[in-house]
């Protein structure tokens, strides 16, 4: 291996070293009581012994966002799509979309569990709402940015307002619609979360919460790394989806 | 009758249609009048916003005229039609399709892709120099590459007429020389038409059989200058006294340079 690869490799896994060494350092130099700050072997200990909780409680957690994320899709894309296309749904709908989009998703999550209860149900909900304005709001900036001299390429050649949508409108906007589907998918790990925190008998989020309430502490940690692990594997099966369906896409900026 | 017959051609957009801040209508185009042949290149050379993009889309019927004729063919331009290829001053292809399917897209629109499309889109890149590039993606060429691809894929439904709006004005100079062969050999194995936008007068006076020279106020055809080169030219002609001739009066006619009477000392 080059130099430069050897960099790139060893100076995160260095960087990573030194914040759970500091980590490390705190808990022994203080002696903090593991309820309180619990050591790193805490965390890997918990893990080890509670990791067939974690997998089954993440796979719930997972199942939410997921069909709350593929619910935002289904219904979010065609409802940009009709308000792009036709100007009188524009009218009629989007102002109330945006409005709507300033309300407090998770201020909602309360009332949505006195509607659907403590099951799956509200979890997906408060996943799909937090999911859905910005897959509209992108799709719909996506449509709007046609190149105008491909729409007038259409023109020229009489395309049908359905030909000049399937072969250059949509296609057009999927790097938009794939922009807000990382946002989206991010949020409903968070929607999932948030419905778990509220009202629910299992999930992560669940067993983070009984964990504090029980001051197992290096659980709670345990449930945690299990979350960050959860949104970071939803967001690469987006990012390999995006490869997939637009592999014409130029590669994405480093991430921050 | 010419192929192609433009008359008084005239456009106007009304103060109300340009936003709150216009008080009086923008005369776009003043008076437009020529003709041309089947197979004649005519330059439409001008400073920028002098009307000459205007009237490419009015003859392409993308926009309407406010008043004035564009016959094309025998028939009276009223909306799009399917006998000519646009090309953008950006290449504009779609990043989604590959070199071969960007070149195709017109035919699909039309419904006519088929196996003889597909052999045809080939022998375009051929003559275009990008045979064996049919799978590449646009983001994989260079500009001008891409332009060679947007010019096939105007002319792919085999257009008699080529709309060109400063399709090389983004390429460097070396690169817009070897385009501008590349059209004068596509112009005689197609035998269309070339109406051909561009503000440059070296470019103008190289490609075409009758420059025709804009001003900006009022917006309207200055000069007909007639090209006294022979169909198939070549780069020495640059260099040629009927050359240097035809650039000093499309120069004297943009005002870039003195009429030769007080010049010549």
């Amino acid at each position: 291996m080059r130099w430069a690869a050897w960099q790139r490799l060893a100076y995160p896994l260095i960087g990573a070293a030194l914040v759970v060494s500091l980590w490390w350092a705190v808990c022994t130099i203080w002696k903090m009581p593991a309820a309180v700050l619990p050591t790193p072997m805490d965390v890997v200990r918990a893990i080890g012994s509670h990791w067939p909780a974690l997998l089954s409680e993440g796979w719930i957690t997972f199942k939410a966002t997921m069909y709350g994320f593929a619910l935002a899709l289904i219904l979010g894309i065609p409802i940009a799509v009709v308000v792009s296309l036709f100007r009188w749904a524009h009218d009629m709908f989007y102002p109330l979309l945006v409005a709507l989009q300033s309300v407090p998703k998770v201020a909602l999550a309360p009332i949505l569990l006195v509607w659907l209860g403590t099951g799956i149900e509200s979890k997906l909900a408060i996943a799909w709402l937090v999911a859905f304005f910005p897959i509209i709001v992108d799709t719909a900036a996506g449509l709007q940015s046609t190149p105008k001299e491909l729409l007038e390429l259409s023109r020229s050649l009489r395309s049908t307002r359905w030909q000049t949508f399937r072969m250059v409108q949509f296609p057009a906007a999927l790097p938009f619609v794939v922009t807000g589907a990382k946002v989206a998918v991010t949020l409903s790990v968070i929607g999932a979360v948030i419905g778990e925190f509220i009202g629910a008998s299992e999930g992560l989020g669940f067993l983070l919460l009984s964990a504090t309430s029980q001051i197992n502490t290096p659980l709670a940690f345990a449930a945690l790394f299990g979350l960050s692990l959860l949104g970071v594997v939803a967001y690469l099966l987006v990012v390999a989806a995006e490869r997939a369906l637009a592999p014409w896409l130029p590669p994405p900026p480093p991430s921050h | 009758m010419p192929f192609g017959e433009v008359r008084n051609a005239r456009k106007v957009f009304p103060a109300r249609e340009l936003g709150s801040n216009a008080t009086e209508d923008l005369i776009a185009l003043d008076d437009a009048t020529f003709s041309f042949e089947e197979g004649e290149i005519v330059s439409l050379l001008g400073p920028s916003g002098c009307g000459k993009t205007t009237l490419l889309r009015m003859v392409a019927g993308l926009i309407e005229r406010t008043s004035g004729s564009i016959r094309i063919g025998g028939h009276e331009i009223t909306g799009p039609y399917p006998d000519y290829g646009f090309v953008f001053q950006a290449p504009s292809l779609m990043p989604w399709r590959n070199v071969l399917d960007n070149v195709l897209y017109p035919m699909e629109v039309l419904g006519r892709h088929d196996a003889a499309a597909r052999r045809h889109a080939s022998e375009l890149l051929e003559m275009v120099g990008l045979s064996g590039f049919e799978r590449v993606r646009p983001h994989q060429l260079s500009g001008g590459m891409q332009q060679r691809v947007s010019l096939c894929r105007a002319l792919i439904h085999a257009p008699r007429l080529l709309l060109m709006d400063e399709p090389f004005g983004a390429l460097d100079e070396l690169t817009r020389m070897e385009m501008n062969d590349m059209l004068l050999r596509v112009r005689q194995e197609t035998g269309a038409s070339v109406l051909f936008v561009t503000h440059s007068i070296a470019e103008a006076v190289y490609l075409a059989d009758t420059v025709l020279v804009f001003t900006r106020r009022p917006a309207r055809v200055a000069l007909h200058l007639p090209v006294g080169l022979p169909r198939v030219r070549h780069q020495a002609m640059r260099f040629s006294s009927e050359f240097s001739f035809v650039e000093r009066q499309a120069s004297e006619a943009l005002g870039v340079l003195k009429p030769a009477q007080e010049t010549t000392a």
